[in-house]
């Protein structure tokens, strides 16, 4: 009998501790990177904070989180994990690696939007005798809203299908659900139901992302 | 109020060092609407920039309003940049902000109260002609109406100098006399000093009192602009010139196998309006065909320029200098 495998409740709980480790995640991810894209941007070369072993350094960090794959990264974090987070099961344990795998992807994204505004904004704030912090806060950070709003869509869209990964070490949630139900007891109903939430869920962020996006971009 | 001295700018890169400026010493007045005129990399963007140092000197000193500005630490040198508004030929504008909170910026970044900020900015869009669109954004204007946004924040702070940065370069002609006929006005009527720069002698000829011509990072020829147009000396000025439809050599061609003397007369003011020629014509006994002329305005003052060959008998071809100089005519013999 087809679905006659689905737990309609396990499903349910499983959607919300995806939209949970997805949620939260993605709040701390933007708290770290976006502060971490800034200070990228401005200490590279010939902007105004420019400082090239700053740079390098955060640059390198920045690269070696995003060269290690997502999976290798949750298994070889469990021990900060613990620390962090006082577990590494569940969505409290999927959320160090979610964030330390995110939030060097989305400051890079942060770092190009910056980089793409026109030199033309920081040379008039300096102009009127602006210092770095008024220039970052009061111009950049607001000319750059459309493209950080974009970014923070991407990035959300990445983090649903890294959440879905974390169920390989128990992490919870529509990934977890559908290694081992729909992968280890051939359960394809349980399989296919998990994936149409996840697509459903994506589509869903992209076609609000895009609204917003519109939205902000017809000032 | 501005006084360069030996500025020097060099540029070094592994492998290569360009002096974009070159010793440049400069004067302006106070209440002056002084051009600096070059092709593209002759180094006058990097020259306007040493005026409120986005620029910094490799050699030399800055002096504005009595100020050594080049000896200035970090909080006095954004001190003095509040006082000194600057328009861009991109404009510059923030597009996430109204026009009304474009022009408040640089209030509010001085630290104003939000009443008085906005008081100051409505204050500065009624100078501007633009009190009806305070509520839009950048984008939903025309590139004229931007640069008055520009305009309206550059003076928002009451400078007592403004900089502009080939601030019609990128507007159509028409747009560009509008704009250029509200700096006159500023100029006029609030005594702000004025340095711009541009490639277009046009623009020096409609709003400048002086003009410094800049080539390969020096100044090679500096004057009112009046002198500069009817005897320029260098050959960028002279070539500038001509692109402008202001040829000074143009005559040549037209004097081939013409006899008589030639004469290049050079008026400006009342002369230009004098019915001279006709006069020496007449009382002299010569005739006279004009070879090349334009007859125009420098700012607020007319000038004219004409070459002309001189026919008739040698007493009437000697005196018709001495007559047309008794008018105010500058007379310059020329060979063909």
């Amino acid at each position: 009998m087809i679905f006659g495998n689905i737990d309609w409740p396990l499903i349910g709980e499983a959607t919300i501790d995806t939209l949970l480790m997805t949620g939260f995640s993605l709040f701390f991810t933007v708290l770290i990177g976006l502060p971490l894209g800034v200070i990228l941007f401005l200490t590279s070369r010939h902007q105004m904070l420019d400082n090239a072993p700053v740079y390098q350094v955060l640059s390198f960090i920045v690269n070696v989180l995003r060269s290690v794959p997502f999976l290798i990264l949750l298994i070889v974090m469990i021990p900060m994990t613990r620390v962090l987070a006082g577990t590494s099961l569940g969505v409290q344990g999927a959320i160090p690696p979610l964030v330390a795998s995110a939030a060097p992807f989305f400051a890079r994204l942060v770092e190009n939007v910056l980089r793409e505004l026109d030199p033309g904004v920081s040379e008039a704030c300096r102009a009127m005798g602006a210092n770095s912090r008024q220039t970052v806060l009061m111009a950049l950070i607001p000319e750059a809203t459309t493209g950080i709003v974009a970014a923070v869509i991407v990035t959300a869209i990445a983090l649903v299908g890294y959440s879905a990964m974390s169920g390989v070490i128990g992490g919870g949630g529509l990934g977890d659900l559908a290694l081992r139900f729909g992968y280890q007891r051939y359960q394809t109903d349980v399989m296919i139901v998990t994936v149409v939430i996840l697509v459903v869920m994506v589509q869903l962020l992209q076609v609000f992302g895009d609204r917003l996006v519109a939205r902000l971009n017809r000032k | 109020m501005i006084r360069l001295e030996n500025i020097q700018k060099i540029y070094a890169t592994p492998g290569r060092i360009s002096r974009a400026l070159d010793g440049v010493d400069l004067h302006i007045g106070q209440g002056e609407i002084f051009g600096i005129i070059g092709r593209s990399g002759a180094g006058k963007s990097t020259l306007i920039r040493m005026l409120n140092l986005l620029e910094r000197p490799s050699q030399g000193e800055v002096w504005v309003g009595g100020q050594n500005i080049t000896g200035f630490n970090d909080a006095q040198l954004r001190a003095f940049r509040q006082s000194v508004g600057m328009v861009f030929q991109h404009f510059n504008l923030l597009r996430s902000r109204t026009v009304l909170d474009n022009v408040c910026f640089p209030l509010k970044l001085a630290g104003m109260r939000r009443d008085e900020q906005l008081r100051r900015a409505h204050e500065m869009l009624a100078l501007v002609g633009l009190t009806e669109h305070a509520a839009k954004y950048p984008r939903q204007l025309s590139g004229g109406q931007q640069q008055r946004v520009g305009i309206a924040r550059a003076l928002a702070s009451r400078p007592r100098l403004l900089l502009c940065d080939e601030a019609t370069s990128a507007l159509d002609p028409e747009t560009t006399q509008s704009i250029l006929r509200l700096l006159l006005d500023i100029n006029k009527r609030l005594g702000l000093t004025i340095v711009l720069i541009t490639h277009g002698m046009d623009v020096i000829r409609a709003v400048c009192d002086r003009v410094a011509v800049i080539d390969a990072g020096k100044i090679v020829e500096c004057g009112a602009v009046l002198d500069v147009f009817l005897h320029p000396r260098h050959p960028v000025t002279q070539s500038l010139l001509s692109e402008s439809g202001m040829d000074a050599e143009g005559w040549r061609e037209m004097a081939q196998g013409i006899q008589g003397r030639l004469l290049r007369l050079s008026f400006r003011g009342d002369a230009t309006v004098q019915p001279m020629l006709s006069r020496a014509s007449r009382e002299l006994g010569v005739d006279l065909s004009i070879l090349q002329g334009s007859v125009s305005r420098i700012k607020d003052t007319p000038y004219g320029q004409l070459v002309v060959s001189v026919h008739g008998d040698a007493a009437g071809q000697a005196r018709v200098v001495e007559l047309l100089a008794a008018e105010g005519v500058e007379c310059e013999e020329l060979q063909p």
